[in-house]
């Protein structure tokens, strides 16, 4: 192995750019995919928000991006209103933040913090990304079939997904949702079979699970999670597809619609909400997980102090993710189910708040009396916690079955998952791409820029989903083309153009980030080898990437990650291939 | 337009490429190193935080100051008041859990900024406290845990037997209610009945005739149309399909009426329909059961802090009590033209946004003479024709 690494062989542009095998830059390849998909799926979220704030208004460019016939006279079609956010949430919840964030950090981590040269599978982890990239592909060719894409909402719940006569978009537009979507649950279970077996197995001389950094048990606790609930999907879509096209009745039964009395009988549709929440509720940890795996490495090398509760950390990850399986139900808390399954529902999902205090605690005190450097990856980290904390408070109340009743679907939902989910994982997500971006390009970004990006960023994320709380309170629904037929909604209005407001600057921030991006890759200041003074061993690779990631021999581990300003040493850090000291200890001790 | 649009993002880029230029030609004079950190630009960093803090705190309040006077009144129900206290009790102790980890936070963040010569405590764990916040927590949701399933367990349990029977019946795009009538159960019901004057496909001896003769026709008119359209054709293929279907259906439909003839259905003739608006009385349990006739709807009705989906081939309840009438909760909000509402709350489709019914709550007098006012489904004098016809064949 080591003599392989020091072969120079010289690669074709397609070998090296396209498909490759090498895991730093399918990394690149996730992450630039994840930005494009996130650009599309936040450029959806201004058209359907312009909607919400001035309802019934013509806007010439709405025209112009959709269509005559998907915004007549300027005029957004309540058809394609539902679509938009439908394709929102799809893209939002798997492309950027399942794909875009684990498959980015775990192809461009998972090798280099554990010591190991590539993957375990290379091959493997290239068909990850290209199913990925057909998937991606599929969902935007979605966007231009003549009956629109799919409209059902992100959860497709049939009957309305199943049936064409129900709704426009569950024509053609849902059935290539579905291809789409069997593609990316393939890419998902290739990668993430490839992150658990490089993990358990690849691990270099010295690194001990439990020296492993926060960011691999994250990761590799992810990748499980997807392992044992995409395949449920997987059947759910199947079954869904069985349902639209070979007359099945799964989830259809006794259905009088466009004049005609179906003759599915027999199905529950309330089985396919068992399914799809089999993944979806794991599908949040292994969203928001990675995310907290980031964070925590980024939170103690800036805070030059080790992770406060190492092991604790580890255990909440183990904690969230067995209890990430037993709780789907309060999601389907007003279906009908019975009560009493309900309750161990409620149970279930309000025992998850034990493990995320702590880790949210842990976090807190790891800021206690260190010295903290606040570059921009550590201000998105910390507004990270914040989010993570103001989101998942209000995750007791909607746990709560009794309380549910009167929140469920309403925008106290859309602001809780918005919050706790979707902003801390895009806060994390940010955190990691300004953390690791000298690792993946050679080069530093720019940190004026970066604050820039980031204070717009994080203000308005709270000026768009914070107020919709109290949306939510006073009982307003989600996925409401308009609130205007209710009088009772009225006083709302102000509300709905701050919230449109905020969400347009936020998203112009993003230019910000993209150009900071793109330009710093060419021009930035060339990055040193360990810019961050950080202990972990991807810092410990040359900045030019090579095939094998070190030049030498693989290097050998003596401690854990998080030696920063350990007493009686000269630096603030102490790389993890420091062999320990006379009576030193290691670890937690 | 587009034009001006595409000079614009241009002459933005520019803009941004310059300022780089600028920062990092100041970077330069400065002596700053990307790898180094300004102590005082850190310093001010961290105390960004408190401004961030004290300014999402004043935000929240100034939410709360303005939009807390036009959130729900309160519950207009006997467990909807359950409801709200517990959902008060969350509240008081999420908001301490909530404020006192953000003091906390932005804290520590602004207070522990770096400085050159100082160095991090090696703190990695603490036991103590760790069983602290690990067991308080966990002492707090069990109170909530219990409080919780403790109103969860009243509010499902089974249906008082004295209350009023009401189906709730979706379609898209509308809803309609359905009252017991006199024999206090809601008759039986299928979707091979469904046809324009009868929307809930409720089961009469009526309905089934009419369904019977409106299917023989429609294969007899299916079946002329068969033997014009040319041989082996798709055309032919389809209605060949179709009067199998319609054949299918009309089994269906003579299955019903040959169990209808040994043991009849629970009777629909006395059912009431309404659209619009319905009316319940104040202070007696209503028991309803809804059913949906094309997707998933939710029948919401958040004055009652009640809500319950309403599933195609499944038959979904709910009950309460409600407490307040709509001329009592006019006067209390001061908006004479306040209404209970029902809502549809589950994704349907187009005019999701628009699937509403007003709720009337009033006194039992006033409720019984609305009630009374409403026509039943079978109108009374068929019932009666039909049961003087019965009687005559039963004599005979």
């Amino acid at each position: 192995m080591a003599t392989h690494a020091h072969e120079h062989h010289k690669e074709s542009f397609v070998s090296k750019y396209i498909f490759t095998m090498d895991h730093k830059m399918i990394a690149k390849q996730f992450l630039v995919t994840g930005m494009f998909m996130a650009t599309i799926g936040m450029i959806m979220s201004i058209l359907f928000r312009i909607q919400l704030a001035w309802p019934g208004e013509s806007f010439k460019f709405l025209t112009f991006f959709l269509g005559e016939k998907w915004a007549p006279g300027g005029v957004l079609d309540p058809n394609m209103y539902l679509a938009l956010g439908t394709i929102h949430g799809t893209i939002m919840v798997f492309f950027l933040l399942t794909a875009g964030l684990s498959g980015t950090f775990s192809n461009l981590l998972i090798p280099l913090q554990i010591g190991a040269r590539d993957m375990a599978s290379g091959f493997m982890n290239m068909l990850s990304y290209w199913f990925f990239f057909t998937a991606s592909v599929i969902m935007l060719v979605s966007l231009f079939v003549e009956s629109g894409p799919a409209a059902a909402g992100w959860t497709v719940y049939p009957p309305l997904s199943a049936l064409p006569q129900a709704i426009p978009g569950s024509g053609l537009g849902m059935t290539l949702w579905l291809v789409s979507m069997t593609l990316f649950i393939a890419s998902q279970l290739i990668g993430g079979l490839n992150y658990i077996v490089t993990i358990v197995n690849l691990r270099t001389k010295g690194m001990t699970m439990t020296r492993l950094p926060l960011t691999m048990w994250a990761l590799l606790v992810t990748a499980i999670l997807g392992l044992l609930s995409f395949p449920v999907l997987l059947s759910a879509a199947l079954l869904l597809v069985f349902d639209r096209m070979f007359g099945t009745s799964f989830y259809l039964s006794d259905i009088y619609i466009a004049g005609e009395a179906l003759e599915n009988s027999g199905g529950s549709p309330i089985l396919y909400q068992h399914l799809f929440w089999f993944l979806g509720h794991p599908e949040v940890y292994i969203i928001l997980l990675p995310a907290l795996g980031l964070t925590s490495e980024i939170i103690s090398n800036n805070s030059r102090k080790p992770i406060f509760g190492y092991r604790a950390m580890i255990g909440s990850i183990l904690a969230i993710g067995f209890l990430s399986f037993i709780v789907w139900g309060h999601h389907m808390f007003v279906t009908g189910m019975d009560p009493f399954i309900g309750a161990v529902f409620t149970f279930t999902t309000l025992l998850i708040a034990i493990p995320s205090a702590v880790k949210a605690f842990n976090y807190i005190t790891t800021l206690w009396k260190g010295n903290i450097r606040f570059t921009p990856a550590m201000m998105f980290s910390v507004a990270m916690v914040s989010t993570f904390i103001s989101g998942g408070l209000t995750g007791i109340i909607l746990a709560d079955s009794a309380l549910d009743i009167n929140l469920h679907d309403t925008y106290f939902v859309v602001a809780h998952f918005h919050i706790v989910m979707g902003l801390s994982a895009v806060l994390a997500m940010f955190a990691g791409v300004y953390h690791w971006y000298p690792k993946m390009y050679g080069r530093m970004l720019n940190m004026k820029l970066g604050y820039a990006h980031f204070w717009l960023t994080f203000v308005s994320g709270y000026g768009v989903f914070f107020p919709m709380h109290f949306l939510g309170l006073a009982g307003v629904p989600r996925r409401y083309y308009t609130n205007s037929e209710f009088p009772l909604f009225d006083a709302f209005i102000d509300m709905n153009v701050l919230m449109t407001v905020f969400a347009i600057v936020g998203s112009a921030a993003q230019v910000i980030f993209f150009f900071n991006f793109f330009y710093s890759m060419v021009r930035g200041p060339k990055a040193s080898q360990n810019p961050w003074q950080a202990n972990s061993l991807e810092w410990t690779t040359p900045v030019e990437h090579i095939h094998g990631n070190w030049p030498g021999a693989l290097p050998e581990v003596h401690r854990w990650a998080y030696d920063y300003s350990k007493p009686g040493k000269d630096e603030d850090f102490v790389p993890q291939t420091v062999p320990l000291a006379e009576g030193e200890t290691d670890g937690e001790h | 337009m587009t034009f001006l649009i595409i000079l614009l993002v241009l002459l933005v880029f520019a803009a941004l490429i310059q300022l780089v230029r600028v920062f990092e030609l100041t970077g330069k004079l400065k002596g700053n190193n990307q790898d180094r950190i300004d102590f005082k630009e850190n310093r001010f960093r961290a105390k960004l935080w408190l401004v961030f803090g004290a300014g999402y705190f004043a935000f929240i309040i100034w939410l709360i100051v303005k939009y807390g006077p036009v959130m729900l009144p309160e519950a207009a129900s006997e467990h909807g008041a359950t409801i709200d206290s517990v959902m008060a009790f969350n509240w008081a102790i999420l908001f301490l859990a909530f404020a006192i980890t953000h003091v906390l936070l932005f804290y520590f963040a602004s207070k522990y900024y770096w400085m050159p010569n100082r160095k991090a405590d090696y703190i990695t764990h603490n036991n103590k406290l760790e069983l602290v916040w690990t067991s308080f927590p966990a002492i707090v949701l069990a109170v909530i845990i219990i409080y919780g399933l403790s109103a969860w367990n009243d509010i499902t349990d089974e249906a008082p037997s004295n209350g009023i029977n009401i189906e709730l019946y979706s379609k898209q795009f509308d809803w309609t209610a359905r009252y017991a009538g006199s024999d206090s159960t809601l008759g039986a019901a299928n979707i091979n009945f469904i046809n324009t004057s009868n929307p809930l496909g409720l089961i009469t001896p009526e309905t089934i005739e009419t369904r019977i003769s409106e299917i023989e026709d429609e294969i007899t008119k299916l079946e002329g149309d068969l033997e014009e359209a040319p041989e082996d054709g798709l055309k032919e293929e389809e209605l060949t399909e179709k009067i199998a279907r319609k054949n299918r259906q009309l089994n269906k439909i003579l299955a019903y009426k040959r169990k209808n003839e040994v043991e009849p259905y629970r009777s629909a003739d006395d059912d009431k329909l309404v659209k619009v608006e319905f009316h319940v009385p104040v202070g007696v349990p209503v028991n309803f059961q809804f059913r949906s006739q094309d997707v998933i709807h939710s029948a919401y009705m958040p004055h009652f802090r009640a809500q319950m989906n309403t599933v195609p081939g499944t038959i979904t309840e709910f009950h309460f009590t409600p407490t307040i009438t709509t001329a009592e909760m006019r006067q209390k909000t001061g908006n004479s033209e306040f209404n209970y509402l029902l809502l549809c709350n589950k994704i349907c489709g187009a005019a999701h946004y628009n699937m509403q019914m007003n709720i009337i709550v009033e006194s039992q007098e006033a409720y019984d003479k609305w009630l009374a006012e409403q026509s039943t489904f079978t109108s009374s004098e068929t019932a009666e024709l039909r049961n003087q016809i019965n009687e005559q064949l039963a004599q005979n």
